[in-house]
Protein backbone atom coordinates (compact mmCIF):
# COMPACT_ATOMS: atom_id res chain seq x y z
CA UNK A 1 0.00 0.00 0.00
CA UNK A 2 2.73 2.52 1.10
CA UNK A 3 4.04 2.14 -2.96
CA UNK A 4 0.99 2.42 -4.11
CA UNK A 5 0.56 5.45 -2.82
CA UNK A 6 4.17 6.99 -3.15
CA UNK A 7 2.85 5.76 -7.09
CA UNK A 8 0.38 8.22 -6.67
CA UNK A 9 1.75 10.97 -4.70
CA UNK A 10 4.38 11.18 -7.64
CA UNK A 11 2.26 10.88 -10.46
CA UNK A 12 0.16 13.35 -11.80
CA UNK A 13 -2.65 11.01 -13.52
CA UNK A 14 -4.45 9.24 -10.55
CA UNK A 15 -4.83 5.67 -12.62
CA UNK A 16 -6.39 3.43 -9.99
CA UNK A 17 -9.96 1.92 -11.41
CA UNK A 18 -12.93 3.74 -9.66
CA UNK A 19 -15.00 1.67 -7.80
CA UNK A 20 -17.30 1.34 -10.54
CA UNK A 21 -18.42 2.55 -13.91
CA UNK A 22 -20.13 5.76 -14.28
CA UNK A 23 -23.22 5.49 -16.06
CA UNK A 24 -25.11 8.19 -18.23
CA UNK A 25 -27.33 7.54 -20.51
CA UNK A 26 -29.54 4.28 -19.80
CA UNK A 27 -29.74 1.40 -22.85
CA UNK A 28 -33.03 1.72 -24.55
CA UNK A 29 -33.96 -2.01 -22.75
CA UNK A 30 -33.08 -4.68 -20.51
CA UNK A 31 -33.80 -8.18 -19.33
CA UNK A 32 -34.58 -6.06 -16.18
CA UNK A 33 -34.71 -3.08 -14.17
CA UNK A 34 -34.10 -2.46 -10.55
CA UNK A 35 -35.84 0.23 -9.10
CA UNK A 36 -33.30 1.28 -6.02
CA UNK A 37 -29.91 1.26 -5.23
CA UNK A 38 -29.64 0.22 -1.63
CA UNK A 39 -28.10 -2.83 -0.50
CA UNK A 40 -31.42 -4.83 -1.28
CA UNK A 41 -31.79 -3.47 -5.08
CA UNK A 42 -27.75 -4.07 -5.56
CA UNK A 43 -27.99 -7.31 -4.03
CA UNK A 44 -30.74 -8.58 -6.42
CA UNK A 45 -28.70 -7.03 -9.52
CA UNK A 46 -25.21 -8.87 -8.27
CA UNK A 47 -27.52 -12.12 -7.75
CA UNK A 48 -29.15 -11.80 -10.88
CA UNK A 49 -26.35 -11.64 -12.77
CA UNK A 50 -24.14 -13.98 -10.82
CA UNK A 51 -26.29 -17.05 -10.08
CA UNK A 52 -28.56 -16.46 -12.94
CA UNK A 53 -26.87 -15.37 -15.78
CA UNK A 54 -29.29 -12.01 -16.33
CA UNK A 55 -26.54 -9.16 -16.59
CA UNK A 56 -28.67 -7.02 -19.29
CA UNK A 57 -29.83 -5.46 -15.58
CA UNK A 58 -30.11 -1.50 -14.87
CA UNK A 59 -30.18 -0.36 -11.25
CA UNK A 60 -31.94 3.07 -10.84
CA UNK A 61 -31.31 5.23 -7.86
CA UNK A 62 -33.19 8.61 -7.32
CA UNK A 63 -30.64 9.79 -5.23
CA UNK A 64 -27.04 7.88 -4.69
CA UNK A 65 -26.01 4.34 -3.63
CA UNK A 66 -27.06 3.28 0.05
CA UNK A 67 -28.47 6.74 0.62
CA UNK A 68 -31.70 5.65 1.97
CA UNK A 69 -32.27 3.05 4.52
CA UNK A 70 -29.04 1.25 4.38
CA UNK A 71 -27.42 3.93 5.00
CA UNK A 72 -29.90 4.82 7.73
CA UNK A 73 -29.86 1.57 10.10
CA UNK A 74 -27.79 0.94 13.57
CA UNK A 75 -26.02 -2.05 11.39
CA UNK A 76 -27.75 -5.00 13.28
CA UNK A 77 -27.45 -8.39 11.91
CA UNK A 78 -29.21 -11.46 13.61
CA UNK A 79 -31.85 -13.86 13.31
CA UNK A 80 -33.22 -14.52 16.75
CA UNK A 81 -36.60 -14.09 15.43
CA UNK A 82 -40.12 -15.38 16.70
CA UNK A 83 -41.76 -17.12 13.75
CA UNK A 84 -39.99 -20.25 12.05
CA UNK A 85 -40.45 -18.75 8.63
CA UNK A 86 -38.56 -15.44 9.98
CA UNK A 87 -35.71 -16.83 11.76
CA UNK A 88 -35.51 -19.51 9.00
CA UNK A 89 -35.11 -16.60 6.41
CA UNK A 90 -32.75 -14.32 8.73
CA UNK A 91 -30.35 -16.93 9.55
CA UNK A 92 -29.50 -17.59 5.90
CA UNK A 93 -29.01 -14.05 5.41
CA UNK A 94 -26.66 -14.50 8.70
CA UNK A 95 -24.86 -17.58 6.84
CA UNK A 96 -24.29 -15.20 4.02
CA UNK A 97 -22.95 -12.18 5.58
CA UNK A 98 -20.50 -14.13 7.61
CA UNK A 99 -18.16 -15.17 4.22
CA UNK A 100 -19.45 -12.07 2.23
CA UNK A 101 -16.28 -9.68 3.04
CA UNK A 102 -14.54 -12.51 1.23
CA UNK A 103 -17.14 -12.56 -2.04
CA UNK A 104 -17.46 -9.22 -2.44
CA UNK A 105 -13.51 -8.40 -2.09
CA UNK A 106 -14.29 -5.69 0.43
CA UNK A 107 -13.86 -5.50 3.90
CA UNK A 108 -17.85 -5.28 5.44
CA UNK A 109 -16.41 -4.71 8.99
CA UNK A 110 -18.37 -7.67 9.68
CA UNK A 111 -17.89 -8.08 13.47
CA UNK A 112 -19.81 -11.18 15.65
CA UNK A 113 -20.45 -8.98 19.46
CA UNK A 114 -23.48 -11.39 20.32
CA UNK A 115 -26.79 -9.61 21.05
CA UNK A 116 -29.00 -9.53 24.39
CA UNK A 117 -33.11 -8.34 24.06
CA UNK A 118 -32.96 -6.95 27.89
CA UNK A 119 -36.22 -8.04 29.67
CA UNK A 120 -37.51 -6.14 32.55
CA UNK A 121 -40.97 -7.43 32.81
CA UNK A 122 -42.18 -10.67 33.19
CA UNK A 123 -44.27 -11.09 30.24
CA UNK A 124 -40.88 -10.14 28.15
CA UNK A 125 -39.12 -12.80 30.02
CA UNK A 126 -41.96 -15.04 28.82
CA UNK A 127 -41.22 -13.75 24.98
CA UNK A 128 -37.52 -14.69 25.18
CA UNK A 129 -38.37 -17.40 26.24
CA UNK A 130 -40.60 -18.38 23.40
CA UNK A 131 -38.20 -17.08 20.84
CA UNK A 132 -35.37 -19.38 22.32
CA UNK A 133 -37.20 -22.28 22.37
CA UNK A 134 -38.64 -21.29 18.55
CA UNK A 135 -34.43 -20.88 17.64
CA UNK A 136 -33.46 -23.45 18.98
CA UNK A 137 -36.08 -25.71 16.89
CA UNK A 138 -34.63 -24.15 13.83
CA UNK A 139 -31.40 -25.13 14.87
CA UNK A 140 -30.17 -20.75 15.39
CA UNK A 141 -27.85 -20.51 18.71
CA UNK A 142 -30.28 -18.63 21.42
CA UNK A 143 -30.65 -18.81 25.16
CA UNK A 144 -32.13 -17.04 27.67
CA UNK A 145 -29.98 -16.02 30.21
CA UNK A 146 -30.24 -14.33 33.47
CA UNK A 147 -28.90 -10.53 35.12
CA UNK A 148 -25.23 -12.50 36.04
CA UNK A 149 -24.37 -13.61 32.38
CA UNK A 150 -25.40 -9.84 31.46
CA UNK A 151 -23.96 -8.17 33.97
CA UNK A 152 -20.22 -10.47 33.37
CA UNK A 153 -20.67 -9.40 29.56
CA UNK A 154 -21.63 -5.58 29.80
CA UNK A 155 -20.31 -4.70 33.49
CA UNK A 156 -20.59 -1.07 32.91
CA UNK A 157 -24.36 -2.15 32.32
CA UNK A 158 -26.82 -0.61 35.81
CA UNK A 159 -28.62 -3.86 36.01
CA UNK A 160 -31.16 -2.57 37.78
CA UNK A 161 -31.63 0.51 35.19
CA UNK A 162 -31.92 3.30 38.12
CA UNK A 163 -33.98 1.59 40.18
CA UNK A 164 -37.16 1.42 38.08
CA UNK A 165 -36.82 -1.07 35.82
CA UNK A 166 -34.55 -3.58 36.89
CA UNK A 167 -33.21 -5.92 34.18
CA UNK A 168 -34.90 -10.03 34.74
CA UNK A 169 -32.32 -11.99 31.86
CA UNK A 170 -32.23 -11.44 28.09
CA UNK A 171 -32.26 -13.36 25.47
CA UNK A 172 -28.75 -13.80 24.09
CA UNK A 173 -27.89 -14.53 20.68
CA UNK A 174 -24.52 -14.96 20.05
CA UNK A 175 -24.66 -14.67 16.05
CA UNK A 176 -25.92 -11.05 16.69
CA UNK A 177 -23.53 -9.08 14.42
CA UNK A 178 -22.84 -5.38 13.31
CA UNK A 179 -21.65 -4.34 9.73
CA UNK A 180 -20.73 -1.14 7.72
CA UNK A 181 -23.52 -0.88 5.73
CA UNK A 182 -22.53 1.25 3.21
CA UNK A 183 -19.70 -0.85 2.31
CA UNK A 184 -22.48 -3.82 2.24
CA UNK A 185 -24.36 -1.88 -0.88
CA UNK A 186 -20.75 -0.73 -2.32
CA UNK A 187 -19.48 -3.99 -2.14
CA UNK A 188 -22.81 -5.42 -4.12
CA UNK A 189 -22.75 -2.36 -6.74
CA UNK A 190 -19.22 -3.48 -7.54
CA UNK A 191 -19.71 -6.66 -7.93
CA UNK A 192 -22.59 -6.20 -10.16
CA UNK A 193 -20.87 -3.70 -12.22
CA UNK A 194 -18.24 -6.00 -12.93
CA UNK A 195 -20.59 -8.63 -13.88
CA UNK A 196 -22.09 -6.22 -16.11
CA UNK A 197 -25.01 -4.42 -14.58
CA UNK A 198 -25.27 -1.06 -15.35
CA UNK A 199 -26.20 1.56 -12.07
CA UNK A 200 -27.45 4.75 -12.82
CA UNK A 201 -27.71 7.03 -9.73
CA UNK A 202 -29.70 10.26 -9.45
CA UNK A 203 -32.22 8.32 -11.74
CA UNK A 204 -35.69 8.59 -10.56
CA UNK A 205 -38.73 6.29 -11.92
CA UNK A 206 -41.71 8.65 -12.61
CA UNK A 207 -43.79 6.11 -13.72
CA UNK A 208 -44.62 2.11 -14.54
CA UNK A 209 -45.69 1.10 -18.19
CA UNK A 210 -48.36 -1.74 -17.75
CA UNK A 211 -50.19 -3.32 -20.47
CA UNK A 212 -53.10 -5.62 -20.03
CA UNK A 213 -51.98 -6.84 -16.96
CA UNK A 214 -48.23 -7.21 -17.98
CA UNK A 215 -44.97 -4.64 -17.33
CA UNK A 216 -43.57 -3.09 -20.38
CA UNK A 217 -41.15 -0.43 -19.31
CA UNK A 218 -40.65 2.70 -16.26
CA UNK A 219 -40.14 5.58 -17.21
CA UNK A 220 -37.43 7.73 -15.74
CA UNK A 221 -36.07 11.14 -15.34
CA UNK A 222 -33.45 9.57 -18.13
CA UNK A 223 -35.87 8.48 -20.69
CA UNK A 224 -38.20 5.88 -21.20
CA UNK A 225 -37.04 2.15 -20.65
CA UNK A 226 -39.14 -0.81 -21.48
CA UNK A 227 -38.18 -4.09 -19.77
CA UNK A 228 -40.70 -6.93 -19.02
CA UNK A 229 -39.20 -7.41 -15.69
CA UNK A 230 -39.70 -4.76 -12.75
CA UNK A 231 -38.43 -5.18 -9.44
CA UNK A 232 -39.18 -2.50 -6.85
CA UNK A 233 -37.02 -2.13 -3.80
CA UNK A 234 -37.54 1.37 -2.50
CA UNK A 235 -38.37 0.99 1.18
CA UNK A 236 -39.67 3.82 2.39
CA UNK A 237 -40.75 4.85 -1.19
CA UNK A 238 -42.93 1.82 -1.48
CA UNK A 239 -46.53 3.31 -1.43
CA UNK A 240 -45.72 5.56 -4.20
CA UNK A 241 -44.14 3.02 -6.69
CA UNK A 242 -46.69 0.59 -6.38
CA UNK A 243 -49.34 3.62 -6.68
CA UNK A 244 -47.66 3.79 -9.96
CA UNK A 245 -48.27 -0.20 -10.85
CA UNK A 246 -52.00 0.12 -9.24
CA UNK A 247 -51.20 -2.18 -6.88
CA UNK A 248 -52.86 -1.91 -3.35
CA UNK A 249 -50.08 -3.39 -0.30
CA UNK A 250 -51.06 -2.71 3.59
CA UNK A 251 -47.58 -0.63 3.85
CA UNK A 252 -47.57 2.69 5.89
CA UNK A 253 -44.66 4.79 6.13
CA UNK A 254 -43.62 5.37 9.80
CA UNK A 255 -40.10 7.77 10.42
CA UNK A 256 -37.48 5.52 12.17
CA UNK A 257 -34.70 7.73 13.64
CA UNK A 258 -31.35 6.88 14.99
CA UNK A 259 -28.00 8.36 16.53
CA UNK A 260 -24.91 8.52 17.20
CA UNK A 261 -23.00 9.55 20.04
CA UNK A 262 -18.94 11.05 19.90
CA UNK A 263 -16.55 8.36 19.49
CA UNK A 264 -15.28 6.64 22.57
CA UNK A 265 -12.27 4.19 23.65
CA UNK A 266 -13.77 0.35 22.73
CA UNK A 267 -16.02 -0.36 25.82
CA UNK A 268 -18.88 -2.20 24.70
CA UNK A 269 -18.48 -4.79 23.24
CA UNK A 270 -22.02 -6.56 23.01
CA UNK A 271 -25.22 -5.45 21.27
CA UNK A 272 -27.85 -4.49 23.42
CA UNK A 273 -31.42 -4.03 23.12
CA UNK A 274 -34.22 -3.23 25.76
CA UNK A 275 -37.57 -3.73 24.14
CA UNK A 276 -39.47 -1.83 27.29
CA UNK A 277 -37.20 1.30 27.66
CA UNK A 278 -37.25 1.35 23.45
CA UNK A 279 -33.29 1.01 23.02
CA UNK A 280 -31.03 -0.73 20.73
CA UNK A 281 -27.31 0.03 21.10
CA UNK A 282 -23.90 -0.98 19.73
CA UNK A 283 -20.36 0.28 19.70
CA UNK A 284 -18.94 1.05 16.08
CA UNK A 285 -15.75 0.23 15.24
CA UNK A 286 -14.79 3.99 15.20
CA UNK A 287 -15.89 4.36 18.76
CA UNK A 288 -19.39 5.58 18.44
CA UNK A 289 -22.47 4.34 19.98
CA UNK A 290 -25.20 3.48 16.98
CA UNK A 291 -28.08 3.96 18.69
CA UNK A 292 -32.09 4.04 18.18
CA UNK A 293 -35.32 3.74 19.66
CA UNK A 294 -38.69 2.90 18.38
CA UNK A 295 -40.96 4.14 15.49
CA UNK A 296 -42.93 7.76 15.13
CA UNK A 297 -45.80 6.83 16.69
CA UNK A 298 -47.91 8.35 12.99
CA UNK A 299 -47.44 8.55 9.63
CA UNK A 300 -45.12 10.54 7.73
CA UNK A 301 -43.19 10.24 4.91
CA UNK A 302 -39.98 12.40 6.08
CA UNK A 303 -36.41 11.48 7.18
CA UNK A 304 -36.61 14.82 9.35
CA UNK A 305 -35.36 13.98 13.04
CA UNK A 306 -36.75 15.42 15.81
CA UNK A 307 -36.05 16.55 19.72
CA UNK A 308 -38.65 14.70 21.35
CA UNK A 309 -36.55 11.69 19.68
CA UNK A 310 -33.59 11.95 21.41
CA UNK A 311 -34.61 13.28 24.67
CA UNK A 312 -36.46 9.95 25.13
CA UNK A 313 -33.81 7.64 24.30
CA UNK A 314 -31.05 9.32 25.82
CA UNK A 315 -32.91 9.07 28.91
CA UNK A 316 -33.37 5.44 28.94
CA UNK A 317 -29.97 5.36 27.84
CA UNK A 318 -29.26 6.77 31.49
CA UNK A 319 -31.16 4.55 32.87
CA UNK A 320 -28.72 1.43 31.29
CA UNK A 321 -25.45 3.43 31.16
CA UNK A 322 -25.70 6.60 34.34
CA UNK A 323 -21.78 7.08 33.47
CA UNK A 324 -22.48 8.08 29.82
CA UNK A 325 -24.10 11.63 31.29
CA UNK A 326 -21.05 13.73 29.72
CA UNK A 327 -20.87 12.16 26.40
CA UNK A 328 -22.82 14.20 23.28
CA UNK A 329 -24.90 13.05 20.84
CA UNK A 330 -22.91 14.28 17.37
CA UNK A 331 -25.50 13.04 15.15
CA UNK A 332 -29.37 11.81 14.28
CA UNK A 333 -31.26 11.27 11.62
CA UNK A 334 -34.53 9.50 10.32
CA UNK A 335 -35.32 6.90 8.00
CA UNK A 336 -38.83 5.81 6.22
CA UNK A 337 -39.53 2.97 7.83
CA UNK A 338 -42.01 0.69 5.52
CA UNK A 339 -44.30 -0.71 8.03
CA UNK A 340 -46.56 -3.63 7.75
CA UNK A 341 -49.36 -5.40 10.13
CA UNK A 342 -47.93 -8.47 10.54
CA UNK A 343 -44.03 -7.14 11.25
CA UNK A 344 -42.82 -9.36 7.91
CA UNK A 345 -41.89 -7.95 5.24
CA UNK A 346 -43.79 -8.34 1.56
CA UNK A 347 -41.69 -10.27 -1.00
CA UNK A 348 -42.34 -12.07 -4.36
CA UNK A 349 -45.01 -11.75 -7.15
CA UNK A 350 -47.68 -9.00 -7.41
CA UNK A 351 -50.98 -8.62 -9.44
CA UNK A 352 -48.79 -7.66 -12.14
CA UNK A 353 -47.21 -10.21 -14.09
CA UNK A 354 -43.79 -9.26 -14.33
CA UNK A 355 -43.44 -6.52 -11.50
CA UNK A 356 -42.40 -7.74 -8.41
CA UNK A 357 -42.02 -6.71 -5.05
CA UNK A 358 -39.12 -6.19 -1.88
CA UNK A 359 -41.14 -4.65 0.42
CA UNK A 360 -42.14 -4.12 4.24
CA UNK A 361 -38.69 -4.17 5.94
CA UNK A 362 -40.17 -1.79 8.31
CA UNK A 363 -37.43 -1.77 10.91
CA UNK A 364 -35.34 -4.82 9.87
CA UNK A 365 -33.99 -4.48 6.70
CA UNK A 366 -30.07 -4.21 6.56
CA UNK A 367 -29.52 -7.55 7.93
CA UNK A 368 -31.51 -9.65 4.96
CA UNK A 369 -30.21 -7.95 2.71
CA UNK A 370 -28.18 -10.72 1.31
CA UNK A 371 -30.83 -13.45 1.48
CA UNK A 372 -33.46 -10.82 0.02
CA UNK A 373 -30.84 -9.67 -3.24
CA UNK A 374 -30.53 -13.86 -3.79
CA UNK A 375 -34.12 -14.98 -3.44
CA UNK A 376 -35.40 -12.08 -5.30
CA UNK A 377 -33.20 -12.51 -7.81
CA UNK A 378 -34.40 -16.36 -8.36
CA UNK A 379 -37.99 -14.71 -7.85
CA UNK A 380 -37.29 -12.63 -10.92
CA UNK A 381 -35.15 -15.38 -12.92
CA UNK A 382 -38.10 -18.28 -12.76
CA UNK A 383 -40.98 -16.32 -12.30
CA UNK A 384 -41.66 -17.83 -9.05
CA UNK A 385 -41.09 -17.32 -5.42
CA UNK A 386 -37.97 -19.79 -3.99
CA UNK A 387 -39.84 -21.50 -0.78
CA UNK A 388 -37.57 -19.82 1.70
CA UNK A 389 -40.02 -16.30 0.99
CA UNK A 390 -43.10 -17.64 -0.05
CA UNK A 391 -44.15 -16.85 3.59
CA UNK A 392 -43.93 -13.19 2.78
CA UNK A 393 -45.63 -12.96 -0.50
CA UNK A 394 -48.17 -10.00 -1.01
CA UNK A 395 -51.52 -12.24 -0.89
CA UNK A 396 -50.77 -13.80 2.47
CA UNK A 397 -53.52 -10.72 3.69
CA UNK A 398 -56.07 -11.45 1.51
CA UNK A 399 -55.94 -15.06 2.45
CA UNK A 400 -55.45 -14.55 5.98
CA UNK A 401 -52.08 -16.10 6.63
CA UNK A 402 -49.96 -13.37 8.25
CA UNK A 403 -46.86 -14.34 9.87
CA UNK A 404 -46.75 -12.65 13.16
CA UNK A 405 -43.40 -11.10 13.52
CA UNK A 406 -44.22 -8.19 16.62
CA UNK A 407 -42.46 -9.63 19.14
CA UNK A 408 -39.58 -10.15 17.76
CA UNK A 409 -39.29 -6.74 17.03
CA UNK A 410 -35.78 -4.88 18.77
CA UNK A 411 -38.13 -2.13 20.66
CA UNK A 412 -41.46 -2.02 21.54
CA UNK A 413 -44.06 -0.77 18.66
CA UNK B 1 -42.61 21.34 20.39
CA UNK B 2 -45.26 20.35 17.89
CA UNK B 3 -48.81 21.64 18.52
CA UNK B 4 -52.24 19.83 17.43
CA UNK B 5 -55.33 21.83 17.76
CA UNK B 6 -58.02 19.44 19.47
CA UNK B 7 -61.39 20.66 18.48
CA UNK B 8 -62.74 20.85 21.80
CA UNK B 9 -59.42 22.03 23.69
CA UNK B 10 -58.07 24.01 21.37
CA UNK B 11 -53.85 24.08 20.38
CA UNK B 12 -52.32 21.38 22.71
CA UNK B 13 -48.62 19.94 22.15
CA UNK B 14 -48.71 17.14 20.47
CA UNK B 15 -47.67 14.81 23.19
CA UNK B 16 -51.26 14.83 24.51
CA UNK B 17 -52.43 12.76 21.04
CA UNK B 18 -52.65 9.91 19.84
CA UNK B 19 -52.59 8.88 16.41
CA UNK B 20 -55.59 6.89 14.90
CA UNK B 21 -54.78 6.15 11.51
CA UNK B 22 -56.35 6.93 8.52
CA UNK B 23 -60.07 7.44 8.27
CA UNK B 24 -61.88 5.15 6.21
CA UNK B 25 -65.17 3.98 5.32
CA UNK B 26 -66.62 0.34 5.42
CA UNK B 27 -67.64 -1.85 3.34
CA UNK B 28 -71.00 -2.99 2.99
CA UNK B 29 -71.79 -6.30 5.34
CA UNK B 30 -72.47 -8.29 2.44
CA UNK B 31 -69.02 -7.48 0.72
CA UNK B 32 -67.29 -10.49 -0.72
CA UNK B 33 -64.14 -11.96 1.26
CA UNK B 34 -61.53 -9.70 -0.57
CA UNK B 35 -63.41 -6.40 -0.42
CA UNK B 36 -63.39 -7.61 2.92
CA UNK B 37 -59.46 -8.47 3.44
CA UNK B 38 -58.78 -5.39 1.34
CA UNK B 39 -60.64 -2.97 3.94
CA UNK B 40 -58.68 -4.72 6.87
CA UNK B 41 -55.15 -4.88 5.78
CA UNK B 42 -55.21 -2.66 2.52
CA UNK B 43 -54.03 1.30 3.14
CA UNK B 44 -53.28 4.37 1.07
CA UNK B 45 -49.63 4.53 2.18
CA UNK B 46 -48.89 6.93 -0.58
CA UNK B 47 -48.30 10.23 0.88
CA UNK B 48 -50.66 13.51 0.23
CA UNK B 49 -53.41 14.91 1.92
CA UNK B 50 -55.09 12.55 4.33
CA UNK B 51 -57.77 11.90 7.19
CA UNK B 52 -57.12 11.00 10.18
CA UNK B 53 -58.28 9.73 13.58
CA UNK B 54 -56.54 11.34 16.24
CA UNK B 55 -57.44 11.44 19.84
CA UNK B 56 -56.88 13.98 22.60
CA UNK B 57 -55.84 11.96 25.37
CA UNK B 58 -56.35 13.90 28.61
CA UNK B 59 -60.08 14.96 28.00
CA UNK B 60 -60.97 12.09 25.75
CA UNK B 61 -61.74 13.52 22.33
CA UNK B 62 -61.76 11.89 18.93
CA UNK B 63 -61.86 13.76 16.21
CA UNK B 64 -60.84 14.60 12.38
CA UNK B 65 -57.51 15.71 11.65
CA UNK B 66 -56.89 16.66 7.63
CA UNK B 67 -53.11 16.31 7.32
CA UNK B 68 -50.69 15.79 4.61
CA UNK B 69 -48.30 13.04 5.15
CA UNK B 70 -45.60 14.19 2.92
CA UNK B 71 -45.25 17.81 4.99
CA UNK B 72 -46.78 16.98 8.18
CA UNK B 73 -49.08 20.09 7.96
CA UNK B 74 -52.65 20.10 9.03
CA UNK B 75 -55.58 21.67 7.18
CA UNK B 76 -57.85 21.16 9.81
CA UNK B 77 -59.29 19.57 12.00
CA UNK B 78 -62.79 18.72 13.67
CA UNK B 79 -65.46 16.54 15.17
CA UNK B 80 -66.21 13.58 12.96
CA UNK B 81 -70.34 14.84 13.14
CA UNK B 82 -69.10 18.29 12.11
CA UNK B 83 -67.66 17.07 8.23
CA UNK B 84 -68.28 19.52 6.19
CA UNK B 85 -68.42 22.27 8.23
CA UNK B 86 -65.14 24.59 8.31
Amino acid sequence: MPLRLLKYALSKEYKETRFFRENVTPKKSYDAVIIGGGGHGLAAAYYLAKDHGITNVAVLEKGYLGGGNTGRNTTIVRSNYLTPEGVNFYDASVKIYEGLSEELDINLFYSTRGHFTLAHTESAMRTMRWRAEVNKHVGVDSYVVGPDEISKACPQLDISCSGHAPILGALYHGPGSVARHDAVAWGYARGADRLGVDIFQSTEVTGIDIKGGKVQGVQTSRGYISTPRVLSAVAGFTPRICKMAGIDTPIVIHPLQACVTEPMKPWLDSILVSGSLHVYVSQSSRGELVMGSSLDPYEVHSTRSSLDFVEGLTSHMLDMFPFLSNVKIVRQWGGMADMTPDFSPIMGKTPVEGFYLDAGWGTWGFKATPISGKTMAATIANDMAPDLIKPFRLSRFEEYELTGEKGAASVGH
Amino acid sequence: MKLLTCPINGVRPLSEFVFGGELRDMPPAECSDKEWADYVYNRNGAPGLKKEWWYHSPSGTWFVAERDTLTDNVARTYLYEQEGAQ
